[in-house]
């Protein structure tokens, strides 16, 4: 069993909460307690039958205040998997919410209305979720009961969307045919839609696989702390503490630290608290012990000889930003990649980026909450990257604010 | 299937002491929470994974109400001392006396709430600027919303509305003065990843978890604990009946399940098969309103 971590991408109008209820009433995620609180509240709003949506309903500070939290998260299991969804609400604030969402997500799925086709806002979280370089996206065309179940339909908007998916560059695209409110193709395979050839949505959730989603090649270990015992009998004991973002190391492999650039070679790795094993890979959180007594501590990047990240001082970013302060070109912002904190100055906004056409914009005065630019960041210390497209897990950068200490900006590095 | 690739618990356990680590990375005053319960020892449990052979950059730290379990609190004592780390309690109790906090009345008077002051003083009497905690987001709507790392301010409220975006695996930890952050390591975990982990990592619980005979009370359908803190009318029926706990916290507002269930095993397949949800089945003090946990949350609660 493992687990796959996805994001639904749609607004309320597309089925997006109906959905996600449905998987999980349909997996048996849902408990009669729960069950029970929905069923009150379909009352007390004097609906009919019980309202799949009210599952993925908000606080009541959301309700009160019309305002929406950018990510819920949600689970159910199969036999076979782990599921976490990221809920990110589709509303106007959407370009921020779903960047959170699908940062820690490795498959998106994309709802189109099967009466609206490829939709203006298909395009937008097309575009975004290429953005983020999803590793997998489903185009779930929802409301097929509300089009006679048509192939003819189906099959128009494949073909629309599939242009779409080629001019993006999105990789591994699948079509399923759905409809959400009543259950086809969800859990089983329905009688409705006998021309689709395909699986269910959850056995297509289920079976995809999410290996894909980590790098076994790049090898790069950020320490996060360094254990030092320093008792009598474990004086000598130095263990650099982290989660390996991506690749596979092993005893004797020889290793670079970056930024300093020493190198050394790993004497032993340690899981579970001090248990030597041969080999580690992504992401097993492990301690490396090297062979040389050199300066490493927090922030610093253990790597493979083999195949370094870049280690520069001046980035090319994509940047979302999402704070409701605008962006002011020259401020000084921390810039955190995994667990490197540097100063850093936004110096220069080539462009905004139309979320909905992909179109460069050149009026770059003000940059406000949920837009996209492209810019450049210079930092106080010379940072260790990996370009975003090639290696996701060293190549997201957050941006804070050093007054307010907010999380304002989202960087996928180019 | 490649043979590196991790078992979802693996992935879970990575990714828990990833955070734990992130907090010893990025504060300078860290507190473990600590109760006793299920939750907060596989907490931990993931801590010895994440700094042995190494001492933890944090105490244990206990919010005592004066109406846990026995068992519980022995439990508590024993863990402390066998891991050889620090323990700090302070009482509920203490802060009622010198606070002059006026307690709820009724039946099953809850001390849940006080809490929340006791806690608060904690946090100011040692200066932590991170508090580590068991909840998880399958509990309950309100902490579904709430973020790995949670900002409190320095009444430790939570605002969900000004929650920062937590991107990747990147987390936030900068904070003003006064400020304090509440850590969630095992964020993502459910209530079966949990007991599943614990059969693996074959880690040991409270006795109060594994069916017992017990006096019981039955109040709406649950069971509740006969001890001194809750008030028996002489309507009540007091039952002796074979029960265990699904969650552990306080006797006045936890309640017990019937249940057989004697080993890791037979527990599992009890919540693999039950149809209510942990809070729903055991927690009195969730049902008060639709919007508790939110309310609670706002105030300074966990």
């Amino acid at each position: 069993m493992d687990i796959l971590r996805f994001i639904t991408a749609g607004s309320v109008d597309d089925g997006k909460s109906t959905l996600i209820g449905r998987l999980l009433y349909d997996s048996k995620s849902i408990m009669i307690d729960q069950l029970e609180a929905i069923e009150k509240q379909t009352k007390n709003r004097e609906e009919g039958e019980i309202d799949l949506a009210l599952l993925t309903d908000g606080l009541r500070a959301e309700r009160e205040q019309g305002i929406t939290i950018d990510v819920a998260y949600k689970y159910f299991a199969t036999p076979k998997r782990k599921f976490i969804i990221a809920d990110a609400p589709g509303h106007i604030q959407y370009t921020r919410n779903m960047v959170t969402g699908a940062s820690n997500s490795d498959l998106i799925i994309i709802l189109v209305d099967a009466r609206n086709g490829v939709a203006e806002q298909t395009r937008r979280h097309s575009i975004i979720a290429s953005l983020l370089n999803m590793p997998q996206v489903i185009v779930a065309i929802n409301k097929m009961d509300l089009v006679d179940y048509s192939q003819d339909v189906f099959n128009n908007i494949v073909i629309e969307y599939a242009e779409l998916a080629k001019a993006l560059g999105l990789q591994d695209v699948k079509y399923i045919p759905i409809s959400a409110l009543k259950g086809d193709n969800i859990v089983e395979k329905s009688a409705a839609l006998p021309w689709y050839e395909g699986d269910s949505l959850l056995h297509l959730l289920e079976t995809t696989q999410v290996e894909k989603a980590i790098n076994l090649d790049k090898a790069r270990f950020p320490v996060q702390y360094v254990i030092r015992p320093q008792t009598e009998e474990l004086h000598d004991y130095r263990g650099y503490a982290g989660k390996i973002i991506s690749g596979i190391y092993k005893t004797g492999d020889e290793v670079t630290i970056l930024p300093s650039g020493l190198t050394s070679t790993i004497t032993a790795i340690e899981t579970n608290g001090g248990e030597k094993v041969e080999e580690a890979f992504a992401p097993q959180a492990v301690v490396l012990h090297l062979q040389d007594d050199v300066d490493i501590s927090r922030g610093d990047v253990i790597v493979l000889n083999k195949d370094v990240p870049k280690t520069e001082n001046e980035l090319e970013v994509l940047l979302c930003w999402m704070d409701n302060k605008p962006l002011t070109p020259g401020n000084k912002y921390l810039l955190q990649i995994n667990s490197t904190r540097v100063r850093s100055v936004v110096r220069e906004v080539e462009y905004r980026l139309d979320v909905n056409t992909l179109e460069k914009q050149y009026d770059t005065d003000t940059i406000r909450l949920n837009d996209i630019v492209k810019a450049t960041i210079k930092t106080a210390q010379p940072v260790v990257f990996d370009s975003y497209n090639d290696l996701r897990a060293n190549g997201g950068a957050i941006l804070i604010d050093e007054t307010s200490n907010v999380t304002v900006g989202a960087c996928m590095i180019q | 299937m490649s043979a590196y690739h991790l078992d979802y618990l693996d992935e879970l356990e990575s990714e828990s002491i990833h955070i734990f680590r992130e907090v010893a990375g990025q504060f300078e005053k860290p507190a473990l929470l600590f109760s006793g319960g299920k939750d907060s020892i596989v907490l931990v449990h993931l801590a010895l994974k994440a700094f042995r052979p190494g001492k933890f950059p944090f105490p244990l730290v206990h919010i005592d109400t004066g109406h846990n379990f026995p068992e519980a609190l022995w439990f508590r004592d024993k863990l402390a001392e066998t891991i050889d780390e620090k323990l700090i309690v302070r009482y509920v109790e203490d802060t009622i006396k010198t606070k002059r906090l006026t307690e709820q009345k009724g039946k099953f008077a809850s001390r849940n709430q006080l809490q929340t002051y006791t806690l608060l003083d904690t946090i100011e009497e040692f200066g932590f600027d991170a508090c580590i905690g068991g909840a998880r987001r399958d509990e309950e709507k309100a902490r579904a919303k709430e973020r790995i790392f949670s900002v409190r301010d320095e009444f430790g409220q939570w605002d969900p509305k000004k929650q920062r975006p937590e991107l990747w695996n990147t987390y936030n930890g900068k904070i003003n003065k006064g400020e304090n952050v509440r850590v969630f390591p095992i964020s993502n975990w459910t209530e079966l990843d949990v007991w599943n982990y614990i059969r693996r990592e074959n880690i040991s619980l409270p006795s109060i978890y594994f069916a017992h005979e017990r006096e019981v009370l039955e109040f709406e359908g649950q069971y509740v604990a006969v001890s001194q803190h809750i008030r028996i009318d002489e309507t009540d029926v007091i039952l002796n009946k074979k029960v265990r706990y699904r969650t552990v916290g306080d006797m006045t507002c936890t309640a017990a399940v019937a249940s057989s269930a004697e080993t890791l095993e037979d527990i599992i397949k009890e919540i693999v098969a039950t149809k209510t949800s942990e809070r729903g089945e055991t927690r009195i003090d969730d049902k008060v309103s639709e919007a508790a946990m939110e309310d609670r949350k706002k105030n300074g609660y966990f």
